[in-house]
Order: structure tokens, then C-alpha cells, then sequence
């Protein structure tokens, strides 16, 4: 009978110690590398836009409200500092995401009106920025889907029993999510293919 | 302790409801997977065998999936999900490639693995699709593309700098995660170190359990020094646990009997089967339609 209590308490002891606080930590090690991963994918388009932009403005000199715009737009995503902290600060969160959102937008804009230029479109350069657009594009939904999946599992750690009591004593709170708003704003986006990521589960 | 159960019990709830929302992904029952009866037993061996060369030339993994449809997902979605489940590539080298062919919606996909994607870059995997497999697929040959498109790829790995392959076991040891607190290491040492040590004496028993756990630990994870370390944590245990099974104190020193149990030699065998090696996936690649 002692000896059945002793591992009962030494169990007891060691499943604390592994489920509480140390899966908070994982799973909060786990939302920061997926959020570096969104921060990657989304600096990859960035980084796309000059050049594209510059393509574009060999064949279609006359859509330069169209050109003005995503250059604009790019300029802003670049003006915001996107550091791995934004996740803990809602306000800066959500002023990243409507940049992004908006560069998505000019960049769909710009896709439907180089749609009336076949010269463009059959150019080889341009077809491989296409390629590489649309590539990047399809990376940034997974990682946001992977984004999205680990501030689910972080948020269900911090607030399920007994999980909820260690992340109080520590001071751990649920992460900000993407949005209902900002997933409509940006599956907007009709050419370039850019799935809407599934909204997470509550 | 019951709020507690109660409460687990409501997330498993949750999590296998959430589980049963997806779309199956088909097993993983070879390199070529076709689940519309395109290509004859011949394309598929062809086709294996020329993937089954690659992997022990260079170690890729490279798996083809026909589907007749990926609805009410796009292939983009769909493909990911089954990159995930299929772990195709090495693990922590990411060298895997997946080809999705989604015959009723006419579209297909590469998908490449994060170790991959500087050789089979996007704009890469966009022309094999357009320029070899699509023409082929236009015209109705189906085992043509994909033999064609799947010789490319493999082409374009060929070309790609990879550590060298390594033999097949890398996939046992590799799912292994060693943590000595853990629980399920520690209650079967001490319930059979005490087992040991009330019939060799507390010195002798440690020092025997611990042993033997060193021995496991260097037949699992081929390092001594992990598996020194291991057999030390285990001899402590046992030796300290007392108020654990000290419950047969007559019975010590009552002989000595060998030690250490055999190991069969255990190489792991290959059946012929096909498992992804855990290699990871970033959403690179390109789609098409014909």
C-alpha cells in the first residue's frame, strides 16, 4: 500500500511539472517560431513587389494609378516594424495586418488589369515572377494556417485545468489571432490563389 | 480531481470533433498512389523504381498522389494536408516532393519540401507543369506526363547538393525524444530496479538495474555518453527509492544471477513498404491546370 502512494505522489509530482508549466512553454515557443515563420513568408512578397512592379511598368506604362498604388502599399508594409513581439501587442497586431491586407488588395489590382495586356502575360520574366508571386502567396496561407493552429493549441493550454492555474501565476495570456475582418479583406484577392484560411476553432 | 477528468474529457471531446471535420487523406500504401485507376501496374512500377533509385541515390523522397477529386478544397489546401500526414523527405533535411494530380478538376500540384525548395524552386516546378506535364495531359496521356514531369524532378534533385543518404534505420531512432524525468521511463525502473534490487541487495541491484538501462539506452540512442548518464539516473533511483519496495528485506543477498538480459540483434527490417521519413512543409511549389 505504501509503495502504491509513493508512485502515486512521485507520478503525481512528475506529471505537474510536465504538463503545467512546461507545455505552456512549448506551446508558447511554438506560436513565436509560427508567427516568425507569417513575419518570413510575408517579407518573401515584399520583396517580390519592386521587381514585379518593374515588369509590369515595361508593357503597361499607362497604369500608373494601378503601379502608384502597390508601390505605396509596399512602402507601408516596409515602414512597419515587424518584430516577433507584435503578437503580444493587439494594437500593432492588427495595424501589421491591415497593411498587409492592404498590399494584397493593390496587388490583386494589379493582376486584373495586367489581364488586358497578353503581351505581358505571355513574358517570360513576368510569368516567373507570377509563378514565384503565386508560390509565396500559397506559403503566407500556410503559415498563417500554422499561425492560426498554434495560438489555438497556446490558448486552449492557457485556459483548460490545471494549465489555467500556472499560466495566472505566470502572467501568461492568450495571444491575438487573425481575424474574421482580415481573413475577408484578404481572400478577397481573385487571381492570385490565396485560400482563405479556415476560421480557428473556438 | 474529478473537475479535473471531467474537464480533460470535454477537450478530448472537442479535439476528436475537430479531428472529424477533415477530408481523409488516403494511406500512404506506396510512391505512387493512384486512386483512379489512370496508370496500368506497369506506369506504377516504372515509376516506383525510378523513385525507389532516386531515394538510395540521394536520399529524396518523392511520392505521386492521383485523386479524382480534392473538392470542396483547392488542391493548394489539400495538397499541404497531405504533405503533412505523409511526412514525405528526411527529417530535419526536408528533401520531399509531392506530385497531386486532381483528375477531375484538371488541376495539379507539385509541392516541395522546405529542404527542396532551393533546386525545385516555384518558378522551376511552375514550368515542369506547364511546359512538360500539362501538353502531355492535354492531349490525354496521363502516365506520359507524369513520367515525364516525375523524370524531371528527379532531374532537378539530381542536381541539388543533399547530405549524402544515410541507411534506413535513421527512421526509428529518429522519432525518439530521450527525457529521463519522464514518467514512463522512470515507474518501470523503479518498479523493476526494486524488483532487481530485493533480490540482489541494494548495491549490487542499483548498480545491476542500472546497467541494464544503460545497455537500453545504448542499443536506442547509440551514444554512450546518453546512455552512461541514463544508467546513473536509474542506479540513483533505485538505489534511494526505498520506501518503495523495500517490502522484502529477508530476501536480500540470496544469490547472484546474471545480469543483463540479450538483445536480439534487431535490424530493422525492410519490407518493402513506403513511410515518409518525417521531412516538413512550407507551402513552396507550384499549381496548374491543363
Amino acid at each position: 500500500m505504501r509503495k502504491l502512494w509513493t508512485v502515486l505522489a512521485a507520478l503525481a509530482t512528475l506529471s505537474l511539472t510536465n504538463c503545467g508549466y512546461n507545455a505552456i512553454q512549448t506551446n508558447d515557443e511554438q506560436v513565436k517560431s509560427a508567427w516568425s515563420e507569417v513575419l518570413n513568408q510575408y517579407q518573401r512578397r515584399a520583396d517580390l513587389v519592386p521587381n514585379l512592379v518593374n515588369s509590369v511598368k515595361g508593357f503597361a506604362q499607362q497604369e500608373k494609378d494601378v503601379l502608384l498604388g502597390v508601390t505605396n502599399a509596399r512602402a507601408k508594409v516596409g515602414s512597419i516594424q515587424a518584430t516577433p513581439e507584435l503578437i503580444n501587442d493587439p494594437g500593432a497586431f492588427a495595424k501589421f495586418q491591415a497593411a498587409q491586407g492592404e498590399l494584397s488588395s493593390a496587388l490583386s489590382k494589379l493582376l486584373v488589369v495586367t489581364e488586358n495586356y497578353p503581351q505581358l502575360k505571355s513574358d517570360t520574366l513576368f510569368r516567373d515572377l507570377m509563378s514565384q508571386l503565386e508560390g509565396t502567396e500559397n506559403r503566407i496561407t500556410v503559415a498563417r494556417n500554422r499561425y492560426i493552429k498554434a495560438v489555438q493549441d497556446y490558448n486552449v493550454g492557457v485556459r483548460t485545468f490545471p494549465n489555467n492555474l500556472t499560466a495566472m501565476i505566470f502572467g501568461y495570456k492568450e495571444k491575438a489571432n487573425f481575424t474574421v475582418d482580415n481573413e475577408k479583406e484578404i481572400s478577397t484577392a481573385p487571381k492570385v490563389d490565396f485560400n482563405p484560411a479556415p476560421a480557428p476553432a473556438k | 480531481m474529478i473537475a479535473a477528468r471531467a474537464s480533460l474529457l470535454a477537450l478530448l471531446v472537442c479535439w476528436a470533433f475537430a479531428a472529424a471535420a477533415d477530408v481523409a487523406v488516403p494511406p500512404l500504401s506506396g510512391r505512387v498512389v493512384d486512386q483512379t485507376g489512370t496508370l496500368s501496374a506497369s506506369d506504377i512500377s516504372a515509376l516506383t523504381q525510378t523513385l525507389k533509385n532516386l531515394e538510395t541515390r540521394k536520399g529524396s523522397q518523392v511520392a505521386v498522389l492521383i485523386v479524382p477529386t480534392t473538392a470542396p478544397e483547392t488542391i493548394e489546401q489539400y495538397s499541404i494536408r497531405v504533405a503533412e500526414a505523409w511526412k514525405i523527405g528526411r527529417k530535419k533535411i526536408d528533401d520531399g516532393a509531392l506530385l497531386v494530380v486532381a483528375k477531375n478538376d484538371r488541376k495539379l500540384r507539385i509541392e516541395v519540401g522546405y529542404g527542396l525548395e532551393g533546386a525545385l524552386t516555384d518558378v522551376t516546378a511552375s514550368r515542369i507543369i506547364d511546359e512538360i506535364i500539362v501538353p502531355k495531359f492535354r492531349s490525354g496521356d496521363f502516365a506520359g506526363g507524369i513520367s515525364a514531369g516525375v523524370d524531371r524532378i528527379v532531374a532537378v534533385i539530381d542536381g541539388e547538393k543533399l547530405s549524402a543518404p544515410v541507411q534506413r534505420q535513421q527512421s526509428n531512432s529518429g522519432s525518439l525524444n530521450f527525457d529521463p524525468l519522464n514518467p514512463f521511463f522512470i515507474i518501470p525502473v523503479l518498479l523493476f530496479g526494486g524488483l532487481i534490487r530485493s533480490l540482489l541487495g541494494r548495491l549490487i541491484g542499483s548498480v545491476a538495474s542500472g546497467g541494464l538501462v544503460a545497455l537500453i539506452a545504448w542499443y536506442f540512442f547509440a551514444s554512450l555518453l546518453a546512455a552512461v548518464l541514463a544508467g546513473a539516473i536509474a542506479a540513483i533511483f533505485v538505489m534511494f527509492s526505498d520506501s518503495i519496495t523495500s517490502s522484502a528485506p529477508g530476501r536480500r543477498g540470496s544469490g547472484w544471477s546474471g545480469g543483463g538480459g540479450s538483445f536480439s540483434g534487431g535490424s530493422s527490417s525492410d519490407s518493402g513498404g513506403f513511410s515518409g521519413g518525417g521531412g516538413s512543409f512550407g507551402g513552396g511549389g507550384a499549381s496548374g491546370s491543363w
